[in-house]
């Protein structure tokens, strides 16, 4: 069964938004599950979490930030076009529990993780408060829905085109020091050194961090093992056990590392192939 | 030429038998083209000629599947290929497949009156010569179905367990879904079992053999997290189930190193490979090629390992086991294959620590040699560490194909299934687990095991699964006292 795409919009630089047709998917999926997808019948299979699941229209939206050419292949598709293959959803549900006052960091297209985890977080009558980053400005997104469910939005620039200047990170140590209620958890998604920084900053004060991470895969089943990472010094697939893992036991060194495993087979087929993207396993 | 019949035993003892025709091991192991090329006709009907019809059958009884073997044979031997493939077929839905995979040593041929005295009858490769045939001749044959029973049933995974069941089932009437979580349709026989052991031709062909009759096939969706089984059967109007969804998540060994960058579990090498067919100069998907691979186990699925690794370009291609040749569970074929196509057996050889580069890339294997001690509890003498013996592989490849365990998905989400304490699955006499109308096969429920018994596995939970169904029905007549149409299964021609 192919998955039509419904809607197709460009919500960032090289950052595209798709709404398709996924009525197996829509059934059970909860905040922080993600899909596995491919573009064409030949194409590689790439994790992209889902964004956002509509069961009545039987839909779910993807984010995907064209990093490699399996990535550019989706970002490519327009409204009308077909999806070959989506299987989902993948992973464990995001625990959401009644904490206080939880805060959400996104960077990048990490943001898209990170929407449905408010929607969940609010639904159980936490405050909360998201901070998102980009290079600048166009590079923000999903500021506007968020700003309807979260009680606050800080977004952060590199160069201060709009919003906070700085890091996420800086951001959410001005937060956690200046916030009336005290944050009990952070909720992070993003590139490896952005939420490997979190958590560093968050260890000290003691406050639960848990990370969404985004390691090369194939099956999303527990099958090939590929997505394993160390997790308190144990082995843990992130497929099966995770995605999302406390933040403070991550080996984020090793995960930023094993996902440069394909980078020079890419560099060197981009002359000769169209698409050789093991990097496109990153877009999560 | 005599005929079959008229031949006597101590003719039939004078032919020696045939080999099988080959592509040359220089050759091949640089391409993915299947290895064995089958025999030809005249060869196969001398081989065939070998069997001594003798009473005792030891070979049927060594079978998984009960394959009514002298009476294929001796069609072949007399020529009648058609016939071959009738009772062939019978008895087993998919012989090209396990005509190409079974360990025969270990099965049929260790049992041949022949063996003891030489060499046992070729049954693996008349197998394969039936099925093959059959492939090219009787392309439109469609088996006779059962008429329509009304139940429906669903299969959770489209390896050999799976397809054998779904095969079976609607030739018996049943209405079969078919679950795969991959895009693709086989289970193992796509993602594990490469190219030029099993060309993918011959299972996409029983797959839409399947299909054409009547057989519904759904790829994409993971039982377990899609759909849950009480969805299958309190919504989807699933009355039974057959679980066999394979093994699971790989094993790794636990020594130091295992997540550097060219560490592979042999399932991810190989579903690269095989399914994704990173092999291909324009395949999306990457795969590293390794200068240098070792690959670490003794199975078929190291042997796979290994043999891709070379077929990527490695040189050496190593492959390091713990005990020696003599305890390796491999099929014989392939590791002759193996070992025609240049691998190199690092026998009695326990990988200690893999090692690194500054960069994260693995640059070697650190080993201990071993020997033989005292047999354990599988009865194979336990390989002991000498000590002082530790030396250095380099590579830049490292695949280990040591082992699976059980995939947790399905149960997690189906408490009601009772496990072991290695989390496969625990069924009855009839395969039924302990939640009623759910029944389970293969390695979900052996462990990892062999194709073929997954096909027998397929084969016995369907026949079981008729009769449960069958019964239910009858316990539903017996209430509502409604007699024929839907819900009421006909017993037709099997």
């Amino acid at each position: 069964m192919s998955h039509r795409v419904i809607e197709s919009e460009w919500l960032a630089p090289e950052v595209r938004r798709l709404v398709v047709e996924a009525p197996h998917v829509v059934r059970h999926c909860g905040p922080g599950q993600f899909v596995i997808a491919r573009a064409t019948s030949e194409g590689e299979r790439i994790p992209l979490t889902i964004a956002h699941a509509d069961r009545q229209a039987r839909t779910i939206t993807l984010i995907i930030q064209a990093v490699g050419c399996s990535t550019r292949q989706l970002c490519a598709l327009e409204k009308g076009s077909e999806i070959s293959d989506i299987v989902g959803p993948l992973g464990k549900t995001t625990d959401i529990e009644h904490v206080g006052h939880a805060v959400i960091v996104g960077g990048g297209v990490g943001t898209a993780v990170i929407y449905p985890q408010a929607t969940a977080l609010k639904a159980k009558g936490n405050r909360v408060s998201a901070i998102i980053g980009g290079r600048s400005r166009p590079y923000v997104i999903l500021e506007k829905e968020l700003g309807v469910i979260c009680d606050a939005v800080y977004p952060c620039t590199d160069d201060g085109s709009h919003g906070f200047k700085g890091f996420v990170t800086e951001r959410l140590k001005q937060l956690i020091e200046q916030a009336e209620q005290k944050v009990e958890m952070v909720l992070c998604a993003g590139p490896v050194p952005m939420m490997r920084a979190v958590a560093e900053l968050t260890r000290p004060m003691g406050i639960h961090t848990v990370a969404s991470l985004n390691p090369i895969m194939v099956d999303g089943t527990g099958m090939c093992g590929g997505c394993r990472v160390q997790v308190g010094g144990q082995m843990l697939f992130a497929c099966v056990d995770g995605p999302e893992f406390d933040a403070h036991k991550v080996d984020f060194r090793e995960l930023a590392d094993r996902l440069t495993t394909y980078r020079d087979q890419e560099r060197v087929a981009k002359g000769n192939h169209p698409c050789r993207s093991g990097a496109a396993a990153e877009v999560r | 030429m005599a005929e079959n019949g008229k031949l006597k035993p101590a003719e039939r003892m004078k032919i020696q038998r045939q080999a099988m025709p080959a592509r040359d091991a220089g050759v091949r192991s640089r391409c993915f083209e299947e290895v064995n090329l089958g025999l030809p006709e005249q060869i196969a009907m001398e081989e065939a000629k070998r069997c001594l019809e003798c009473k005792d059958r030891k070979c049927v009884t060594g079978c998984p599947v009960q394959i009514d073997i002298p009476a294929f044979v001796t069609r072949v031997a007399a020529g009648d290929f058609a016939g071959a493939a009738e009772v062939l077929l019978n008895d087993n839905a998919l012989p090209g497949i396990s005509g190409r995979v079974c360990p025969q040593e270990k099965q049929c041929e260790v049992l041949c009156i022949r063996a003891k005295k030489g060499e046992p009858v070729a049954i693996g490769y008349l197998e394969r010569f039936v099925a093959d045939w059959a492939s090219e001749h009787r392309n439109g044959h469609v088996a006779t179905l059962a008429s329509p029973t009304g139940f429906k049933v669903a299969i959770v995974g489209s390896g050999p367990a799976g397809l054998t069941a779904a095969g079976e089932l609607a030739k018996k009437g049943h209405e079969v879904t078919v679950f795969e979580a991959f895009h693709k349709p086989g289970g193992v026989l796509v993602y594990g079992i490469p190219e030029f052991r099993l060309p993918k031709e011959i299972v996409r062909k029983e797959v839409e053999s399947l299909k054409a009759i009547g057989v519904k096939i759904e790829c994409n969706v993971v039982i377990g997290r899609t759909y849950t089984i009480d969805d299958l059967m309190k919504e989807e109007g699933f009355q039974a189930v057959f679980i066999a969804n394979g093994a699971g998540l790989p094993v790794f060994m636990g020594i130091p190193g295992e997540n550097l960058k060219g560490v592979y579990s042999a399932n991810e090498y190989l579903t690269r490979v095989n399914l994704m067919k990173a092999y291909e100069a324009n395949s999306d998907t990457p795969v590293l090629r390794a200068k240098k691979a070792v690959v670490i186990g003794g199975g078929n699925t190291a042997m796979d390992g290994v043999r891709t690794a070379r077929r990527l370009g490695a040189d050496p291609a190593t492959l390091v086991y713990r005990r020696s040749r003599a305890e390796m569970p491999a099929r014989i074929e392939e590791v002759h294959h193996a070992e025609e196509e240049g691998v190199v057996f690092q026998m009695l050889t326990l990988p200690i620590e893999i090692l690194g580069d500054e960069k994260g890339w693995v640059r070697g294997l650190k080993c201990q040699k071993m020997q033989l001690g005292e047999p354990d509890k599988s009865g194979r003498a336990r390989p002991v560490p000498i000590p002082g013996s530790e030396f250095e592989i380099p590579c830049d490849v490292v695949v280990e194909a040591i082992g699976t365990r059980a995939n947790p998905l399905l149960t997690q989400t189906t408490p009601d299934l009772k496990v072991n304490e290695k989390g496969y699955l625990v069924v009855d006499a009839d395969n039924m687990t302990s939640k009623a109308g759910v029944f389970a096969g293969g390695d979900i429920v052996r462990g990892a095991a062999t194709v073929i018994l997954a096909m027998g596995d397929g084969k016995r939970t369907a026949a079981t699964m008729d009769r449960y169904l069958k019964e239910k029905a009858q316990r539903h007549e017996g209430g509502s006292g409604k007699t024929g149409g839907a819900g009421i299964p006909s017993v037709g021609r099997q």
